[in-house]
């Protein structure tokens, strides 16, 4: 056994784990002491490597150590959105601010340490049933501590106004951290819900986000789920997105990937009914020295299923992206359509993307589409907009500005885009000079 | 208003203008003719600052300073405006929004108060009307998805509210149907004045029966090879551009 791991194994061993998933986690804490960390040897992992998080010694447990106040946590808030609010600080259930009050009815969210003691039947059947620990070293890890995290069960045709927002916290505590958050979000026949997944670093801390999400879409439930990443520039983070889809049931995802030192997303879409579909939205913008790389891989299982795939990338300073889409039609998946594209801006010469488009099919009816593009700014659309008076920074700043925004303006909900759109204009590298341009 | 003498200008390698004389006036309108491949767009193009032209001779002076040490921009600024031959699509930038930060560019450069929203859509609904411009166009992302009439009416309505001194209109009426290029004639016309100066670059006579121009010249392998009035568009249109280039040859 390699001494990276040595710190998990102890700090499992201090886990309180007598509950009846108890064999589950320590399974689980088998496949990763076998496993280990990735290495870049494998195919998966060829672009990423891993060791700044192996090399670290995290602490694995989990205590409320430090305190946040209402104004941090207002500042990050949706403005003027009236949405139920569950908030984890530095991977704990916070009840101080987790706002609950009011759930609509067919609704259940709870903290995933009251799940397991309360909902043993649901969980029992979803939990660990999508996110594959074979798959992923880190999904076995998280699966290792599951303790908190969100459950979400949306009761068959039952609409849910109020979108779900669940905070993931982190601010520098007395030991760098590691945590686990494990969300499931069950969605009943005819349900529909917008959940949205914020990770969010409040300074500069070094830690270690692994979070998992498994998501069950019963037939012709609709779920908008949205993953904003903003971890400190010097954290890890690890996510992990795994859906199975129902008959005619739709997920829309859209990733958002902004902070974090090192930063991989891996998102699993398992069509396996007629009429799934499933919709990837992504973007990553990224500086200095970050790393952030997006996997996605969509089974087309069953005929007539659905995948759309739409990422983009803006790359400055010494950043290095990866992308890499799979679409896997499956033998008898007949008349399907996956579609990808992959767009990138390189807005230094230093930046760097690894991207790869990966389709295999194994039917023979079905329509794919698929596409990768790297580039500058295009300089037809540069002089244009110089010759109309326009100064040369602005225009770059604009250009890059309505590459990424392509991505966000067609969110149909306002209080997310508008929000995202600010998030978007503070990354660029001359916010200022395009303000006239934007809705602010 | 604007004096070239004897410009040579390349892409690459390649030699497009080998020494173009061109003076213009406040107030006058020219029509530059000649066939495909004789320089037009390029002269158009170096005009504006675009990138990729070596300009290896010559000067331009343009209202007393050189032209072409200015960037695309400050040229814009100086009152020179460039419509495009093909007008770019620009996803994401609002075309309202891109006017507004226009006018407040180059009001600030003449040293005049920006406009707020209010006078700027006060002075947009009127331009408006010029080339019977739709507003839902106004609204979207520039020129996207706009049909090529609709992005050359576009380009002429930005002309009609940057008020340009000197603007050059790069073959504005290709690609247009005759409706199309009426109302866009009009539009040009309409801003015709005693300090505005108007170049059309065009292949066709068909343009100039719509907007009258002052003077007309040919220009051929990089050079203006014959210049005239009016009536020398006509005299092209009837019988081509080959008689010219026997008789400048």
């Amino acid at each position: 056994m390699s001494t990276e791991i040595q710190n998990y194994i102890s700090d499992f061993d201090q886990l309180k784990n007598d509950d009846w998933f108890a064999e589950s986690r320590q399974s689980a804490l088998n496949i990763f002491k076998e496993t280990g960390f990735p290495n870049s040897r494998l195919e998966n992992w060829k672009y990423t490597d891993v060791r700044p998080i192996k090399k670290k010694s995290f602490s694995n447990v989990t205590e409320a150590t430090v305190s946040i106040s209402i104004e941090e946590i207002n500042a990050i808030r949706f403005d003027g959105l009236d949405c139920i609010e569950v908030v984890f600080i530095n991977g704990v259930f916070s009840k101080e601010h987790t706002r609950l009050d009011g759930l609509e009815k067919g609704l259940d969210v709870e903290n995933m340490l009251d799940a397991l003691a309360n909902d043993k039947d649901l969980l029992a059947k979803h939990l660990t049933k999508y996110a594959d620990d074979k798959i992923s070293p880190f999904t076995a890890l998280n699966t290792a501590f599951i303790q908190n995290g969100t459950l979400i069960n949306v009761s068959a045709n039952t609409v849910i106004e109020k979108p779900i927002h669940i905070l993931y916290l982190s601010k520098d505590s007395n030991s760098a951290l590691a945590t686990h958050p494990r969300n499931l979000i069950v969605m009943g026949e005819n349900s529909e819900a917008t959940v949205i997944e914020s990770y969010i670093g409040l300074d500069d801390a070094n830690y270690f986000t692994n979070a998992v999400t498994e998501v069950a879409l019963s037939t012709s439930a609709i779920l908008k789920h949205y993953k904003i990443q903003q971890e400190s520039l010097n954290a890890y983070h690890i996510g992990n997105l795994n859906v199975m889809q129902g008959k005619n049931s739709k997920l829309e995802s859209h990733s958002i990937s902004l902070g974090g030192a090192l930063v991989r997303n891996d998102i699993h879409g398992q069509l396996a009914a007629e009429g799934a579909e499933i919709i990837m939205n992504g973007l990553y913008m990224t500086g200095d020295k970050q790393h952030v790389d997006n996997h996605t891989r969509v089974d087309h299982l069953k005929p007539l299923t659905l995948s759309t795939e739409n990422y983009r990338g803006v790359l400055n300073g010494k950043s290095r992206a990866v992308f890499n889409g799979k679409v896997i039609v499956h033998k008898d998946a007949q008349k399907i359509e996956a579609h990808q594209n992959n767009a990138n801006l390189l807005l230094s010469d230093d930046a760097e993307i690894d991207t790869k488009p990966e389709l295999e099919i194994y039917a023979d009816d079905v329509k794919c589409t698929h596409g990768a593009t790297v580039g500058q700014l295009d300089q037809n659309m540069l002089f244009y907009l110089r010759s109309r008076a326009i100064d040369e920074e602005t225009a770059r700043s604009l250009l890059t500005y309505a590459f990424a925004d392509e991505l966000i303006s067609n969110i149909s909900f306002a209080p997310i885009r508008n929000r995202l759109e600010r998030l978007v204009i503070g990354q660029l590298p001359d916010a200022a000079l395009i303000r006239e341009f934007t809705n602010e | 208003m604007l004096n070239i003498q004897n410009l040579h200008a390349k892409i690459g390698n390649k030699e497009i203008l080998k020494g173009l004389n061109l003076s213009v006036n406040a107030g006058e309108v020219h029509a530059i003719m000649g066939p495909n491949g004789s320089g037009k767009s390029t002269l158009a193009n170096v005009l504006a600052g675009r990138n990729g032209y070596d300009v290896t001779k010559g000067t331009v002076e343009y209202e007393g300073n050189n032209l072409l040490e200015l960037a695309p921009e400050e040229r814009a600024w100086a009152g020179v405006f460039l419509a495009f031959q093909y007008p770019v699509e620009i996803p994401g930038v609002n075309n309202v929004y891109l006017l507004k930060a226009a006018v407040n560019a180059v009001r600030k450069y003449r040293g005049e108060p920006e406009l707020d929203a209010v006078e700027f859509l006060g002075l947009i609904k009127e331009k408006m009307k010029i080339v019977k411009m739709k507003e839902d166009l106004l609204n979207r992302s520039v020129n996207e998805g706009f049909s090529g009439g609709e992005k050359k009416r576009n380009e002429i309505f930005q002309m009609s509210v940057l008020e340009p001194k000197l603007a050059i209109l790069d073959e504005t009426d290709s690609g247009l149907d005759i409706d199309a290029l009426k109302i866009v004639s009009e539009g040009v016309n309409s801003l015709r004045n005693e300090e505005r100066s108007i170049i059309l670059v065009t292949h066709y006579q068909r343009l100039l029966d719509y907007i009258k121009p002052d003077h007309v010249h040919v220009l051929s392998n990089g050079k203006i090879i014959k210049s005239g009035g009016p009536d020398l568009a006509l005299e092209l249109e009837e019988k081509g551009y080959d008689w010219i280039k026997e008789e400048a040859a």
